[in-house]
């Protein structure tokens, strides 16, 4: 979506050429844009580049009383007992199999979306309903799980009262959603959807305005229906920038979302099967049993396949669309 | 003939299926108000409505007995607005020298700046790193500091600030102004929407922070709304230790189940209140990132 470009234009490898002088004295002609440099380069290197540095526990057996440079160095030990156990593999799938079902869903709904609401001739209902479907992505996560507790709760719960009411289950028969693991694969889906999909129809949206008019117009004189039209000329064109974000979604595939996860289903052992992924396991493990070193090689394990999911990623992107790689 | 049903069928189901959408967007919202609004023995009897069921602002009265509610607000707003203009600042000034052709080595650190979105030591070397060697634990800078740039913004930055022309800063540079003077006088009130957009993105995250509590803070005044609202469902010991449960308990049926709903549409209120100003700049400024990127 933003493009990095990092060396771009010719006029920058001429302005290196010509400048082939001491780093002070460069300092020196452009003190206050190194001045501007300095926070920002400051602050990557004690938040980004320093715990890169860290990454050595992981193979140590990591003693807080004998700090990151004491400890005992102990090999791949800590990376033998994550994959040793079944863990890793749940974890694992779990991440995996969880962004893959966000992100096609929200892709369907997100396009959906956009069309649907290009299709509306009243500007008025097309700008209320489009402010309503954008509006749960302000809402955080952690409010989401009261909008959750709110409808799924098994003694109070919006959902099981109404089945209630109209008879579908008796007093005593209440669904338990909070304890059955199959239903939360399907439960976190439909968040997911009902936060972002309004909001990632934006930019489709934004396509579609973008779009070329005579195109249409050319498409009408010959006949061709509304249906047609959204097939044959719309769809067509909103799939580059599908694509596009897809490449990006691939990219973070090997990334859970901590934020969503943890806020909705906590701590809860019984839904670990269906809902527990890299990033709230890397973080129970820190809390819970405050294993510095195991935690340390899943989160360098994560890391690591990430980094080889983003170049795949980006390769795919380079080879669909030069212009669109990401570097 | 076929055509015009064609219309009215797709017409049809534009306005239905987006009729559909906007309720199952909006139905948790109407169901938490109502909810907040009930007496607690009809919850505790039939469960949540959507219309409020024997109405009752006892919920609402038992969260504003104490400053539990308050303080966390107070924590919240302070972190958001100190952040946000930190972040503001410190994000626009490495955007720019980095958007400044001349500038020998802004390929290399763009890079370098780069790099950290691709690879991270994970969430472990940072905890150390937080906790135990920098000690900001219980402290509410761990909110900030830790944030302080989103490289993904830096960037989005970066490309506005390229498309300004060059000509401005060389004109002023000649009159004598330092890159400095040129980053606050002439680049960054041309910059006002792209600002006005990572902004709002630094504020939206800043306002939603609870990771960083549950890790580093013990502290019940550093509390932010979002860690208050994590403790406030689920842990049930939690909202007894609060001083408004006790009085309640006391002569009443402890309104757990409202004091959820009600601490849910407290904290939900601001964010619905500058809800129109938001929308209008996130589109646009997400409309700006994909289209020039």
């Amino acid at each position: 979506m933003v493009s990095v470009a990092l060396s771009d234009n010719k006029a920058d490898r001429v302005v290196m050429k010509k400048k082939k002088k001491s780093f002070l004295s460069d300092v020196k002609q452009n003190f206050y844009l190194y001045l501007l440099v300095l926070p920002g380069v400051l602050f990557f290197v004690i938040f980004s580049y320093l715990p890169m540095v860290g990454i050595i526990v992981a193979f140590q057996d990591f003693n807080v009383m004998k700090g990151l440079f004491g400890s005992e160095f102990v090999g791949l030990k800590n990376f033998e007992y994550f994959f040793s156990s079944k863990d890793w593999l749940v974890v694992t799938w779990n991440t995996v199999y969880l962004n893959l079902l966000f992100l096609f869903t929200g892709l369907f709904f997100a396009i959906l979306i956009a069309i649907v609401l290009s299709e509306i001739r009243s500007k008025h209902y097309k700008k209320v309903t489009q402010s309503v479907v954008i509006l749960p992505h302000f809402i955080s996560w952690t409010l989401v799980s009261m909008f959750v507790f709110a409808l799924l709760s098994t003694d109070v719960g919006f959902i099981n009262a109404i089945l209630k009411t109209f008879g579908f289950i008796q007093e005593g028969e209440e669904i338990n959603f909070y304890s059955n693991p199959n239903l939360w694969v399907a439960i976190l889906v439909v968040l997911k959807i009902w936060k972002d999909a309004g909001f990632g129809s934006v930019i489709y949206l934004a396509a579609i305005a973008g779009m070329d008019q005579s195109m249409y117009e050319a498409a009408k004189i010959d006949g061709a229906s509304r249906l047609q039209c959204i097939t044959k000329i719309t769809l067509p064109q909103l799939r580059s920038t599908a694509v596009l974000l897809t490449l990006f979604g691939i990219g973070g595939i090997f990334h859970g979302d901590l934020g969503m996860i943890y806020a909705i289903v906590g701590d809860n052992p019984s839904l670990y099967e269906a809902t527990d992924v890299i990033d709230t396991y890397v973080f129970r493990m820190l809390r819970q049993m405050n294993e510095m070193s195991m935690t340390a090689a899943i989160g360098f394990y994560q890391s690591l396949v990430g980094l080889v999911i983003v170049f795949v990623a980006n390769y795919l992107a380079r080879k669909y669309d030069s212009d669109s790689a990401i570097f | 003939m076929k055509s015009s049903l064609e219309n009215k069928a797709i017409d049809l189901f534009s306005y239905v299926f987006m009729a559909i959408f906007s309720i199952f967007c909006i139905v948790p919202f109407i169901l938490i108000i109502s909810s907040s609004l009930s007496g607690e023995k009809a919850v505790q009897l039939t469960g949540f409505s959507l219309i409020p069921k024997d109405f009752s602002l006892f919920a609402y009265e038992v969260i504003f007995q104490d400053n539990t509610i308050f303080t966390a607000y107070r924590t919240t707003i302070i972190i958001t607005v100190v952040g946000t203009l930190l972040c503001l600042i410190l994000t626009s000034a490495m955007a720019y020298a980095l958007s400044v052709k001349t500038f020998t080595h802004r390929n290399k650190i763009a890079f370098f700046v780069f790099f950290t979105m691709l690879f991270n030591g994970g969430l472990i070397p940072s905890y150390l790193l937080i906790s135990k060697y920098l000690g900001l634990s219980d402290n509410i800078l761990v909110y900030i500091v830790p944030a302080l740039i989103n490289p993904f913004n830096m960037f989005l930055l970066r490309n506005f600030f390229n498309q300004i022309p060059e000509s401005l800063a060389e004109s002023a540079k000649i009159d004598g102004a330092n890159d400095i003077y040129i980053l606050f006088k002439i680049i960054l009130p041309l910059a006002k929407p792209a600002l006005a957009t990572i902004g709002l993105f630094y504020g939206l995250g800043f306002w939603n922070k609870w990771f960083e509590a549950t890790l580093y803070i013990n502290d019940k005044d550093l509390y932010s709304l979002q860690y208050l609202i994590m403790k406030v469902l689920r842990e049930v010991d939690f909202m007894y230790q609060m001083d408004y449960m006790q009085g309640a308990v006391l002569n009443y049926v402890a309104p757990k189940n409202t004091v959820k709903m009600a601490t849910a549409v407290v904290t939900t209120g601001p964010i619905i209140f500058v809800y129109p100003f938001v929308q209008k700049y996130f589109v646009k400024g997400l409309v700006v990132g994909a289209v020039k990127g």
